[in-house]
């Protein structure tokens, strides 16, 4: 069986040498690239840089709120160029919501998943070429950043006024905080970040689609496909659907606020509540399209250390369908306070709890493929254990905040807050790191040291349950979310939570040791490090692989399953 | 490869051009919205809108003859930037369902300029909206107060004998009326 994987291995070798492998030059390389490894190797470079931005922002809330009183937002205020006053001062913090939230959202999460790992693996793991459309792809990339400088940019601009800067409205920008409440430029330069990353994510949304509808391998039948590939699928409907409404909502927004018409204004017949309406619309399918590849990119390393083909495939790939269908028709639940009428409360709350269903059955089936198994603890694995124990804590607080009775207690508090940070800071970046950690290897040639990755692992693990678990109890006794300030009451678990943020920041320093570790004296990487658990495409081509695999296509025979599309034996 | 088969950029066109439409049919649908939601609104009474009758209907309503009364509570606010003085004649009203009453609302212009204000409404609880009907309203049209004007603006309205079959009203005793007044955007009044 080994034999043959490295037969399939060097049969590439052979096309490649003298032309797989040719590289343009540096410029047209990064700048110009139309590979899809290149351009997913940008988008993770482009999502680590974004998250340390939006990281440092949350570290200056969580330094500010380690203690009553508002202490450090003046000095932010000057930072950015404003003049430091009351009005100012509170204004900032608004302004730090906002930017955390987007970064982490649009420039952090989605890049990384969608942008960074489904740009490298979904190509290798139908055994196509690259993507469909590798032009487009490139646009995408740079509309991406274009749309970070455009968010970058409004934090100098006047927002509330001349001294107070930058675009306060949350990610979500409501009106008509985002309308009358904010007048400055700020906001419709955050606008037009979001309208620059939405259309790119657009763009990469059809790009996927199209690709993993007509460029898989010979024999990849779509039931035949692994997990990851699955859930980009998914994801990119989602993205297809869900991202117009949203760019409808924020354009209405924008001449709202600048050409006087009244969409969400009820002096003029508009509505502000529609905004709600339609920014959730989009606003509950993105947080699938947040958490859906880390599903995948879990499935593929669980199955990877259990050695075991993942329990249930089927019913993992369609559940992850359902929960992108039923994710349309529960946005109000995000709205339980607007004013809703009891029976529209009551579907809402009836739909959301339907998607702990299919959520279930992927929790279940992860163990399940566990159960049993010959399981390795290697870096990705601990990370993806990590992700279900904690993606499953944030689901469990998700059911209780689904239930329109009790959302009217905890609505805007910080249980909230806990809550999507737990499936997002917790869900979708515990993914991210066991995605890192399984592919790094490949898309390096490198290998990460074991230990450092361990060490990150448990500061990262017990520095953000720190931060966020006191966050449940001050959430119950009633603090506000996206207040600066508290009474002396709350100031012991806020403490608490400041300190595990410096553990969590400790830690994402050893992540960076083990990037210059791996670089430098890192030893080189095999096809397949992960022996003989690790059955996808991508693992029969070298580390790296080359700059253009698959020349000649490969074949998935009738004997493959889904799990194993490794080359015939002999 | 059969030759009959289109080529692999032929179909990814087509792949893509048919995923962007469905991307450019949700942008169409997001703007949809915008009437979709107001009709839903007015048809429904979702969100406390209250209906508009005929008088014929209000006559029908009345002839339904029952005996149950409901209590009604008026409410007033004012949106920061109209500077009227704005309250309801009466705190509450209890009425017979089916038979009309009439409110009334006082509006005092405080200020030196003439402001044009429209109000906007709705009723709490929320699922009462679809059987409060306005058979007349100083809230369909705008309203112009001179200085220091000071009017009565009435409402005529009564309460659907549907609301009796309805379970999710069975324990409703008091449906509140409220107004917000805002600036209309296309006023001709010139401030100060």
């Amino acid at each position: 069986m080994a034999t043959t994987a490295e037969g399939f291995d060097t049969h590439t070798e052979d096309h490649a040498h003298d032309h797989a492998d040719h590289k343009p030059g540096f410029f047209k390389r990064w700048f110009m690239s139309t590979n899809h490894k290149d351009i997913g190797t940008l988008y993770l470079i482009f999502a680590i840089i974004a998250g340390i931005v939006g990281g440092a922002m949350s570290g200056v809330m969580r330094l500010e709120l380690a203690e009553p009183g508002i202490q450090y937002l003046a000095g932010a205020v000057e930072f950015f160029g404003g003049n430091p006053s009351e009005n100012a001062n509170l204004h900032m913090w608004n302004v730090f919501i906002t930017a955390h939230g987007l970064i982490m959202v649009f420039f952090m999460v989605m890049p990384a998943m969608i942008g960074g790992f489904g740009n490298w693996f979904v190509p290798l793991m139908i055994g196509a070429p690259d993507m469909a459309f590798p032009r487009m792809n490139n646009v995408s990339f740079w509309l991406t950043v274009a749309g970070f400088i455009s968010l970058c940019f409004s934090l100098f601009v006047p927002g509330t006024g001349p001294d107070a800067l930058g675009a306060g409205v949350g990610w979500t920008v409501y009106a008509p905080l985002s309308t009358t409440g904010n007048p400055g430029p700020a906001v419709d330069f955050a606008i037009f970040s979001l309208h620059l990353a939405g259309a790119g994510s657009i763009l990469g949304a059809t790009n996927f689609i199209t690709t993993i509808f007509n460029m898989r391998a010979p024999g990849m039948t779509l039931h035949k496909m692994p997990l990851f590939v699955w859930s980009v699928l998914v994801t990119a409907f989602l993205l297809l659907l869900a991202l117009p409404v949203l760019a409808a909502a924020i354009t209405m927004l924008l001449t709202d606020r600048n050409f006087q018409t009244t969409f969400f204004d009820p002096a003029g017949g508009g509505d502000p509540v529609l905004y709600q309406h339609l920014f959730w619309f989009f606003g509950h399918p993105e947080v699938y399209i947040m958490i859906l590849p880390g599903f995948g990119m879990i499935s593929q390393i669980v199955a990877t250390f259990s050695r075991k083909p993942v329990f249930g495939y089927l019913g993992m790939a369609y559940a992850m369908v359902a929960i992108g269908v039923v994710g349309f028709i529960v946005w109000a639940h995000h709205m339980y306070t607007v004013g809703l009428d009891v029976n529209t409360k009551m579907y809402f709350t009836a739909a959301t709890m339907v998607i702990a269903v299919p959520t279930g059955v992927k929790i279940f089936s992860w163990i399940a493929t566990m159960w049993g198994g010959s399981m390795e603890f290697k870096s990705p694995m601990v990370w993806a254990m990590g992700f279900i124990f904690l993606f499953t804590v944030g689901g469990v607080t998700g059911v209780v905040l689904a239930n329109g009775g009790i959302d009217d207690n905890l609505h805007d508090t910080y249980y909230v807050v806990a809550h999507f940070h737990y499936v997002l800071s917790m869900g979708a970046v515990f993914s991210l790191f066991a995605g890192f950690y399984y592919w790094f290897p490949k898309m390096s040639g490198r290998m990460h040291s074991e230990f450092l990755s361990h060490l990150h692992f448990w500061g990262f693990f017990i520095g953000v349950n720190v931060i966020f678990f006191p966050q449940h109890f001050l959430g119950m006794n009633g603090m506000p979310r996206r207040i600066p300030d508290y009474p002396e009451a709350f100031a012991y678990w806020n403490e608490i939570s400041s300190y595990g943020y410096m553990i969590m920041a400790l830690s994402m320093i050893v992540f960076f040791v083990n990037l210059a570790y791996a670089f430098t004296i890192g030893k080189k990487a095999a096809a397949n490090p992960w022996g003989e658990g690790a059955t996808t495409l991508e693992w029969t081509l070298s580390s790296p692989p080359p700059f253009h695999q698959f020349e000649t296509l490969p074949v998935i025979e009738d004997h493959h399953d889904y799990h194993d599309h490794r080359p015939a034996s002999a | 490869m059969n030759t009959a088969q289109p080529s692999i950029d032929d179909r990814n066109m087509r792949t893509g051009g048919m995923a962007l439409l469905g991307a450019l049919a949700m942008l169409g649908l997001g703007y949809a919205a915008v009437p979709l939601y107001d009709l839903f609104c007015r048809v429904t009474g979702f969100g406390g809108t209250t209906q508009v009758a005929t008088e014929a209907e209000a006559v029908s309503a009345a002839r339904a003859g029952i005996a149950k009364e409901i209590s009604i509570r008026f409410d007033a606010s004012t949106a920061r930037d109209v500077p009227w003085s704005f309250a309801p004649a009466q705190a509450t009203d209890t009425v017979r369902i089916g038979q009309r009453d009439l409110a009334s609302y006082i509006a005092r212009n405080d200020s030196n300029y003439p402001v044009t204000g429209t109000a906007t409404f709705n009723v709490e609880p929320a699922q009462a909206g679809k059987y409060f009907h306005k058979i007349q309203c100083f809230c369909f049209t705008q309203q112009t107060l001179q200085p220091g004007q000071e009017v009565n603006m009435p409402v005529l309205y009564y309460v659907d004998p549907a609301i009796l079959e309805d379970e999710f009203m069975a324990d409703v005793e008091q449906i509140t009326l409220s107004y917000t007044f805002h600036r209309a955007k296309e006023a001709v009044d010139t401030d100060s």
